[in-house]
């Protein structure tokens, strides 16, 4: 490139705009609380932001009628940033409160957006069971393949021999596949997307918002200051370049009954070599949501 | 604040230093190399995100939607609309 190309070019500024200009988001965000306390390029800001994109865009959930619920990690600061009912639960314990919330109003829709730390390890227990209930839910959650909050400690999604707090010498245990997991308890809807893919992402979020049922959405980020800084995986840029060189397209077909197809794969010293990404359920003859059920049985029984 | 608008499109790229945390995501995949950091600090110390060369903007959204901060949008309330 010229060098003159790269001077600074001052000429399109505008000093006084004629009208107060703000961000697409402005409304939905708790602006008291923003700038958020995240690391400089952590994707869970990426993920909030698709997730607004997702409600005003590609859902026909009225606002109203949204729940925003998280547990306990720097994902599960989510629900104090966003303007819409929310609640900042327990630590795992997102998922029974919201069921308790879709079940006494199954108008409202819960989305609930945690960590896989939240989700996966102390909250696994309530997951699979709001999965296998089938119950009208959301989930959201953030894989970033540790504990990011707390300081780096191994999660159950840290691949083989990725370094951590608290496995110095690399990881020896197996990681979860979040979606297998999902799919395996029951869900009706999962798709999973990295932060690179935002497009994508937000629309994923507006159709698993649409279905009716329990619908999972797998959100691949990057916690560079607590896991890229310890695997040698560079800034939130050179991760996200990584995500977008590495994830591999998938559709639902591709992958019929042998769910193992989205297992992501990680090679020490050169990070993740392959992260499939799609929707890679959508049931459309699916079982009836719970709270559906309840109602039926209540007037059966009347 | 800092806005800029594109000569012809009209649409504007606005910056927010108060928000902006300098990870330059914004800047490495603006797809025509618009972005840049500025000279000085924001009150936080963090060396932020500002636009260089508008007028090569194509209103491509990608800063926007890659900005984890909230910190830079792209507003299109002055394009003129197309009949
Ligand atoms: C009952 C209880 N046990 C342990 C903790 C400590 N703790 C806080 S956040 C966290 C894990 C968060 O990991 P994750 O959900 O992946 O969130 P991230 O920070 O990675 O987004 C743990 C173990 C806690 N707050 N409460
Ligand atoms: S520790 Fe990791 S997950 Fe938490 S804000 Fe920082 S980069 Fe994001
Ligand atoms: S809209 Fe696209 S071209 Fe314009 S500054 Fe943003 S990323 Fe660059
Ligand atoms: S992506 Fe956002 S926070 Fe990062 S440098 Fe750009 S404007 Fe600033
Ligand atoms: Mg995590």
């Amino acid at each position: 490139m010229a060098a003159k190309d790269l001077e600074i070019d001052t000429s399109t500024l505008v000093k006084k705009p004629k009208k107060t200009l703000q961000h697409t988001h402005d409304n939905l965000l708790r602006k008291i609380a923003i700038p958020t306390i995240y690391c400089p390029g952590c994707g869970i800001g990426t993920t909030i932001n698709a997730f607004l994109e997702a409600i005003t865009k590609y859902t026909i959930v009225p606002h109203d009628n949204i729940l925003v619920v998280s547990g306990i990690g720097c994902s599960g600061r989510a629900s104090g940033y966003v303007n819409l009912d929310g609640f900042h639960a327990l630590h795992g314990r997102a998922i029974p409160f919201a069921s308790g919330v879709e079940i006494a109003r199954p108008k409202m829709k819960p989305v609930i957006i945690s960590g896989d730390g939240d989700l996966f390890s102390i909250g696994l227990g309530h997951l699979a069971h709001a999965a296998r209930r089938n119950i009208d839910m959301t989930v959201i959650c953030v894989n970033n393949a540790i504990y990011g909050l707390t300081g780096g400690q191994d999660a159950p999604t840290t691949p083989v021999g990725a370094k951590s707090r608290t496995t110095p010498y690399g990881k020896i245990s197996f990681p979860f596949n979040l979606s297998h997991v999902a799919i395996a308890n029951g869900a009706t809807f999962c798709a999973r997307y990295t932060v690179y893919e935002f497009i994508q992402l937000a629309k994923a979020i507006g159709r698993g918002m649409t279905h009716q049922g329990f619908s999972f959405i797998e959100v691949i980020s990057n916690c560079h200051v607590n896991f890229g800084r310890r695997n040698n995986l560079g800034d939130s840029i050179a991760m996200r370049k990584m995500f977008k060189k590495v994830r591999v397209p998938m559709k639902e077909e591709d992958i019929g009954l042998d769910i193992r197809k989205t297992d992501i794969k990680y090679e020490v010293g050169k990070g993740f070599t392959r992260i499939p990404t799609g929707i890679f359920l959508n049931e459309r003859d699916k079982p009836e949501e719970f709270s559906e059920r309840i109602i039926d049985a209540y007037e059966f029984n009347k | 604040m800092e806005v800029h608008q594109h000569p012809e499109k009209k649409h504007y790229i606005v910056t927010d230093e108060t928000r902006c945390k300098g990870c330059g995501l914004c800047i490495e995949f603006c797809p025509k190399n618009c972005l840049g950091f500025s000279d000085v600090l924001n009150e936080k110390g963090w060396r932020v995100s500002k636009m260089h060369r508008m007028k090569d903007c194509i209103k491509c959204y990608m800063c926007e939607r890659m900005c984890p901060d909230f910190a830079i949008f792209v507003d299109e309330s002055d394009v003129p609309k197309k009949k």
